[in-house]
């Protein structure tokens, strides 16, 4: 029934919540470019800023929290000694191989497990139960098999992220429409021709960004391992700095592992928009 | 007769039993034939296209083209979708040649082949351009030009047009003509609009819903089509056929009606 009396009551009550223009507060909008860059310089130097006021005003024992000019002193002397090349360059060396190894065997068996339910239903229990156990657990056994070089650690790379590659690349198949496999299969394509030639290409995107997700873990495990048992390495270099309370040396360490970090995260972002421009959401 | 379905019937097994999306289907295309099976949604339409394609199988009966039965998806069946159409790392030029790389066909013939058939859909200028660069009816013609330089003997439409607006649609409708005036293909086309169907086809299946049948076959005859959709809408024929649909259509009720018929 039609009441004019309530219809207005409502009509009160609504009236007043309007949506009020915002520029800052925008939903699922783009912001503009230049309050853009000015919000990203602020939330770097904002830290830096606390950082060196807290030290500056000497609110903490510089033993225990280095100035942000004593953290890069401590980096030039490692850079000048060599150090830090050497510790990096064994990071970065280990993740390399233990993560490549991964990647190269992971995507073709994720591939796999999304293309065909068979595949899935062998492999996704077994991966979905290994994803959870957490893989430093993993390092006395590794060291028990393999010894205190090398091997362990890449190892160690291996099984922590390659589960999780494969079963994100898994996912991205989810993603590919069934009139695309149908279509190519209406051409004249066979199987090895619609995996190789329409799934592969359309989660190629998909795929980069799991390896740019999963590459962060890496970089935890690498270090983990090289806290354990290693003779050089940016972990090595921090559990030996924390021996002799040399903390402007492991903040060194751990600057360098961020900022590697987020090299890496850059270069798999531009890789991406390299190898497939179609799929830019600009 | 080219297309030839003899007493096809397809059920999917559901949790409440059996549903019955198809049920004794029987019906010919001949060579250079125009057929619309226009329906309301759920009445089993893209089913009995699957059954055509062989991208399913059917419960009984089947599918013939040319006298062979149809097992399987096969290139001498171009197939256009509503959606998702196009390959979208591929240019148009390598969408409309993939189907002949497939087989393998030397880059010179595909790409003569894919100019030719791009120059019949009018969209020679984008060439290169990537998918997500046209609009919707542009995409749909890249996709039945890549279904046309395959050289199917029989064109496959899924409501092809159902995702564009009214004017881009009656755009490709007059398109749709002139492609099949210009090619002689043979069509098997898919839709829900009935004016679309009445606009394009020699002949209309309206199909019922629970179970799918074929509840009326019409036999089109309106004046050239090469006249526009505007002049042939106004005429006093296409009325009558749209209005026997749309009656028939209302008759067979709702097809997503709450229960649909299940045999146990
Ligand atoms: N794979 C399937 N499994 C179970 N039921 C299905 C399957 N495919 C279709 N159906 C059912 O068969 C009936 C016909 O479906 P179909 O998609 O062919 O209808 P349609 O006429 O194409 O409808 P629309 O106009 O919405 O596309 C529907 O009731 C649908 O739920
Ligand atoms: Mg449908």
């Amino acid at each position: 029934m039609t009441d004019p009396a309530r219809s207005q009551r409502i009509r009160d009550q609504l009236q007043p919540r309007r949506l009020r223009p915002s520029v800052f507060w925008r939903l699922a909008e783009d912001i503009p470019p230049r309050l853009y860059w000015r919000l990203v310089t602020l939330s770097i130097l904002f830290p830096l800023a606390v950082w060196g006021l807290v030290t500056w005003v000497g609110a903490v024992d510089p033993t225990f929290l280095p100035s942000p000019g004593q953290v890069v002193q401590a980096a030039i002397r490692l850079g000048r000694s060599g150090e830090l090349w050497q510790d990096t360059w064994a990071s970065v060396g280990r993740i390399g191989v233990g993560f490549t190894l991964s990647a190269l065997v992971a995507i073709p068996v994720g591939l796999l497990m999304g293309s065909f339910a068979s595949v899935r239903a062998l492999l996704e229990p077994l991966f979905g139960l290994m994803r959870y156990m957490p893989a430093p657990a993993f390092i006395p056994l590794l060291i028990l098999y393999q010894g205190v070089g090398e091997a362990p650690k890449v190892t160690l790379i291996f099984i922590g992220t390659f589960f999780f590659n494969a079963l994100m690349v898994m996912d991205t198949v989810k993603f590919v429409p069934k009139e695309l496999i149908e279509t190519t299969y209406m051409l004249g394509g066979n199987r090895v021709a619609t995996v190789m030639q329409v799934i592969f290409p359309h989660v190629l995107p998909g795929v980069l960004d799991a390896c740019r997700i999963n590459l962060a873990a890496a970089w935890q495990l690498v270090i983990v391992a090289e806290l354990v048992a290693a003779t050089e390495g940016l972990g090595r270099r921090i559990s030996l700095a924390g021996r002799f309370l040399r903390t402007d040396e492991i903040f060194v360490g751990i600057i360098v592992i961020g900022l590697i970090g987020l090299g890496l995260d850059l270069l798999f972002q531009y890789l991406v928009r390299l190898t497939c421009p179609w799929a830019d959401a600009k | 007769m080219f297309l030839q379905v003899r007493q096809l019937s397809k059920h999917f097994p559901t949790k409440r039993g059996t549903l019955v999306a198809l049920e004794d289907i029987n019906f010919s295309v001949a060579a250079g034939e125009f057929v619309c099976a226009v329906g309301a949604s759920g009445s089993g339409k893209s089913t009995l296209l699957r059954q055509i394609a062989g991208l399913d199988q059917p419960t009984c009966g089947g599918v013939w083209i040319d006298g062979q039965r149809v097992t399987g998806p096969g290139a001498d069946r171009g197939i256009v979708f509503q959606h998702y159409s196009l390959y979208p790392w591929m240019t148009v030029q390598e969408n409309v040649e993939f189907g002949l790389k497939l087989h393998g066909i030397p880059p010179r013939v595909r790409r003569e082949q894919a100019q030719y058939y791009l120059e019949v859909v009018g969209l020679t200028a984008f060439a290169q351009a990537l998918p997500r660069q046209l609009s919707g009816g542009m995409k749909q013609r890249v996709a039945i030009a890549r279904a046309l330089a395959a050289e199917p003997r029989i064109l496959l439409l899924d409501e092809p047009f159902g995702a564009l607006d009214l004017h881009t649609r009656e755009t490709m409708h007059e398109f749709m003509v002139q492609l099949w005036q210009r090619t002689r293909l043979t069509v098997f086309m898919i839709t829900h609009d009935v004016e679309e169907a009445v606009f394009l086809a020699n002949r209309i299946l309206a199909l019922s819903a629970h179970p799918g049948r074929i509840c009326r076959e019409m036999q089109v005859e309106l004046p050239d089509r090469s006249l526009g959709v505007m002049a042939i809408k106004r005429h006093p024929a296409f009325h009558d056929y749209r209005d026997e649909l749309v009656r028939l259509l209302r008759q067979q009720g709702r097809a997503d009606a709450p229960t649909p018929a299940l045999v146990a």
